[in-house]
């Protein structure tokens, strides 16, 4: 049958109109996405921003014998309140270990409580009005002031929101995660290495493989229960340690390494391994000098992306006892730590209004440093991924 | 002399023609690689059957017929490198210097050491020029003083003469050349570590005519040197470099002569009929 143009236009007109709906709408989609990451990020931004700046207020501190016994007394009853206790707890300790300083008195900038801290920010708080007119006197007088607020980043936790911090949780999480890319990285290359390039293609391959494209489905906290199981009730390991949430995160990531690594290793092309037996390498040597670099970008990117994802996790730490109240900074991977989201998690939770910017706070820190593994992953990718 | 020459035996399988193949040029040729009975079977499937065939030292052989025919399949197992499939099945002897490579004992990476191969598609390492010649001596540790290393790539590519076209870019990647010079890369590489027999897969048959032209060229030199055997589907280019030609087909040596004897006088039907292009 003959049909001129303008009949198969006529017909045409329908399919085009379809593509064209087809095309809206997942421009839509698209949209409507970008729409809830701008929300989640102006919201994110709004009430996180205010917990990297923290109020200070300049009080007279007065050294006298009495502060050595009751930290109070070193400032006047007025402004008593408004000093966060945590600064006055340091004083005698300070006294103790500079001599010179009993019975002078100097005008400092302190660290103020938190309601403070909200007062001047605007958001709730619990001062009285009295104690309100003393800080805006202050405030008039130049002497009270949002400063950049070092003590976020350089304490642990505190039940004092002016004084919690997320250094004790960050160490924790850089910890965590040596442990986690030292056990899982290696053992995750080696494995995929043999599955790929070595072993045979028969039925007991074929079980390792469908269990490893399972785990990699496991709902995380079932790693947790297993890193209690194994690492704590039956080796031992100290719970609560960046050692034990190591291992654990570690299982929890194995199968996401294993599974970029065999697909970056069957990317490479056929012909380089040939080339390579052809010229009389062992298989490891092929591997080595010829699979491995070929495909070390697409390595690089899955193993630093199944890190941000252990980097994320919360629930299998849970189990092994890393959600914690650790104030102080550890030092070793079998001290006591927690994560960053851990923190945040522990945060979220306080009943102190204070904390909800601390929460918000956290998460930037914790953003930030994702953004930034997996704006790695990519710079190397691009670096590696030379063209040949 | 006679005598001699039909001593080595060089027979033909399934179809027995009688004829000695004899040469034409000097005499004082040995024997390089002696096969005999030998059959490989793809899982059930029999691509190879009772493969008879005596290779020279220092020829050009080639191996011709219709595809599917089996001449790339026997051009592997020359260097073992049908172990990389796991359904192959072998049976046979394939004699290189006194041993029957084609036995579990021997290593084959030894066996590639001394049996180079270039592949059909050029598939230079992705690594630099240099490194592409360098790699396999030093990994065999033929060299250890970089002053002896860069004489050997310089002695390489410029046997397969590509020196004047590399000599300013060593340390460009080899994919960076043109098809018909990694191609000639690809030979640099594979007669770096001074093989004695060099396999070519269809060497010229992603390449444009005049690289095709170069590469014959290049063949003619080297055999001084090596034994070379090359599959081809070209039957000028077959007519053309090679001293000794064998007829593939159904997986079987329909034929083997002297190219000379091949092309103006094949004494089988068959390998007649596809000569002249009637089928294939």
């Amino acid at each position: 049958m003959r049909q001129s143009f303008d009949e198969i236009s006529a017909q045409l007109k329908r399919r085009h109109r379809k593509s064209a709906r087809l095309k809206w709408m997942s421009m839509g989609a698209l949209g409507l996405a970008g729409v809830f990451l701008v929300f989640f990020f102006t919201d994110m931004l709004i009430k996180g921003l205010p917990a990297f700046q923290q109020a200070q207020i300049q009080v007279q501190v007065d050294y006298n014998e009495m502060a050595q016994e009751i930290p109070l007394a070193a400032v006047e009853e007025e402004v008593r309140p408004l000093v966060s206790r945590g600064y006055l707890r340091l004083i005698p300790g300070r006294m103790e270990d500079n001599a010179d300083l009993l019975g002078t008195t100097r005008m400092e900038w302190v660290l103020a409580d938190g309601q403070v801290d909200q007062y001047l920010k605007g958001h709730h708080n619990n001062l009285s009005a009295s104690e309100q007119a003393v800080v805006d006197e202050l405030a008039a007088n130049g002497r009270a002031e949002l400063k950049f607020n070092t003590t976020f980043f350089s304490r642990g936790d505190s039940k004092m929101p002016e004084l919690a911090g997320i250094a004790s949780a960050a160490m924790g999480t850089v910890m965590t995660l040596l442990v986690t890319l030292v056990v899982a990285f290696p053992i995750g290359v080696m494995t995929a290495v043999y599955l790929e390039e070595f072993a045979p293609d028969n039925r007991f391959t074929q079980i390792i493989e469908i269990n490893i494209n399972n785990l990699a489905a496991i709902p995380s906290i079932l790693f947790g229960l297993l890193g209690l199981a194994i690492f704590i009730n039956f080796f031992g390991v100290p719970r609560s340690s960046p050692l034990v949430g190591g291992l654990t995160l570690a299982l929890m990531t194995l199968p996401v390494i294993i599974i970029s690594t065999r697909t970056a290793l069957r990317s490479v092309p056929e012909d380089i391994r040939h080339a390579a037996f052809g010229v009389g390498c062992s298989r490891w040597q092929v591997v080595r000098d010829h699979v491995l670099p070929v495909s070390m970008p697409g390595i690089m990117t899955g193993s630093i992306i199944g890190l941000a994802q252990a980097m994320g996790e919360t629930a299998p730490l849970i189990i092994v006892g890393m959600v914690a109240f650790i104030p102080d900074v550890s030092a070793t991977i079998t001290e006591a730590a927690t994560v960053l989201p851990a923190q945040i998690f522990t945060w979220a939770g306080e009943p102190d209004r204070a904390f909800t910017e601390k929460t918000a706070g956290g998460i930037l820190v914790l953003l930030t440093i994702l953004i930034t593994l997996n704006a790695t992953a990519v710079v190397l990718r691009k670096k590696f991924e030379r063209r040949w | 002399m006679d005598m001699k020459v039909a001593d080595r035996g060089v027979t033909m399988s399934g179809h027995e023609t009688g004829q000695p193949v004899t040469r034409n040029e000097q005499a004082n040729h040995e024997l390089s690689i002696r096969v005999r009975d030998l059959n490989l079977w793809y899982g059930e499937t029999q691509a190879l059957k009772n493969i008879n065939i005596d290779v020279f030292q220092k020829d050009i052989t080639a191996l011709i017929g219709p595809s599917g025919c089996g001449k790339s399949t026997f051009l592997r197992c020359l260097n073992r490198m049908n172990d990389l499939i796991p359904s192959v099945k072998l049976e046979g002897l394939i004699e290189m210097d006194g041993r029957n490579v084609n036995e579990v004992k021997m290593d084959e990476v030894a066996l590639r050491r001394r049996v180079g191969m270039v592949f059909q598609k050029p598939n230079p390492f992705p690594k630099s020029i240099y490194e592409n010649v360098a790699y396999a001596p030093r990994m065999h540790d033929l060299v250890s003083r970089k002053a002896d290393q860069d004489e050997l790539v310089e002695r390489a590519l410029r046997d397969a003469g590509l020196w004047n076209e590399v000599k300013d870019k060593l340390h460009e990647p080899g994919t960076s050349l043109s098809g018909g010079q990694q191609q000639r890369l690809c030979i640099a590489r594979a007669i770096a570590v001074q093989p004695d027999v060099i396999l070519m897969d269809e060497p010229t048959s992603a390449l444009d005519p005049i690289s095709t032209a170069t590469i014959e060229d290049l063949m003619d030199k080297l055999k001084q040197q090596f034994t070379i055997i090359t599959v081809t589907h070209n039957m000028q280019q077959a007519a053309r470099v090679a001293d000794y030609t064998a007829f593939f087909h159904l997986g079987e040596i329909v034929e083997y002569n002297d190219t000379k004897t091949m092309f103006a006088n094949p004494h089988t039907k068959k390998a007649e009929d596809y000569i002249t292009g009637r089928y294939g």
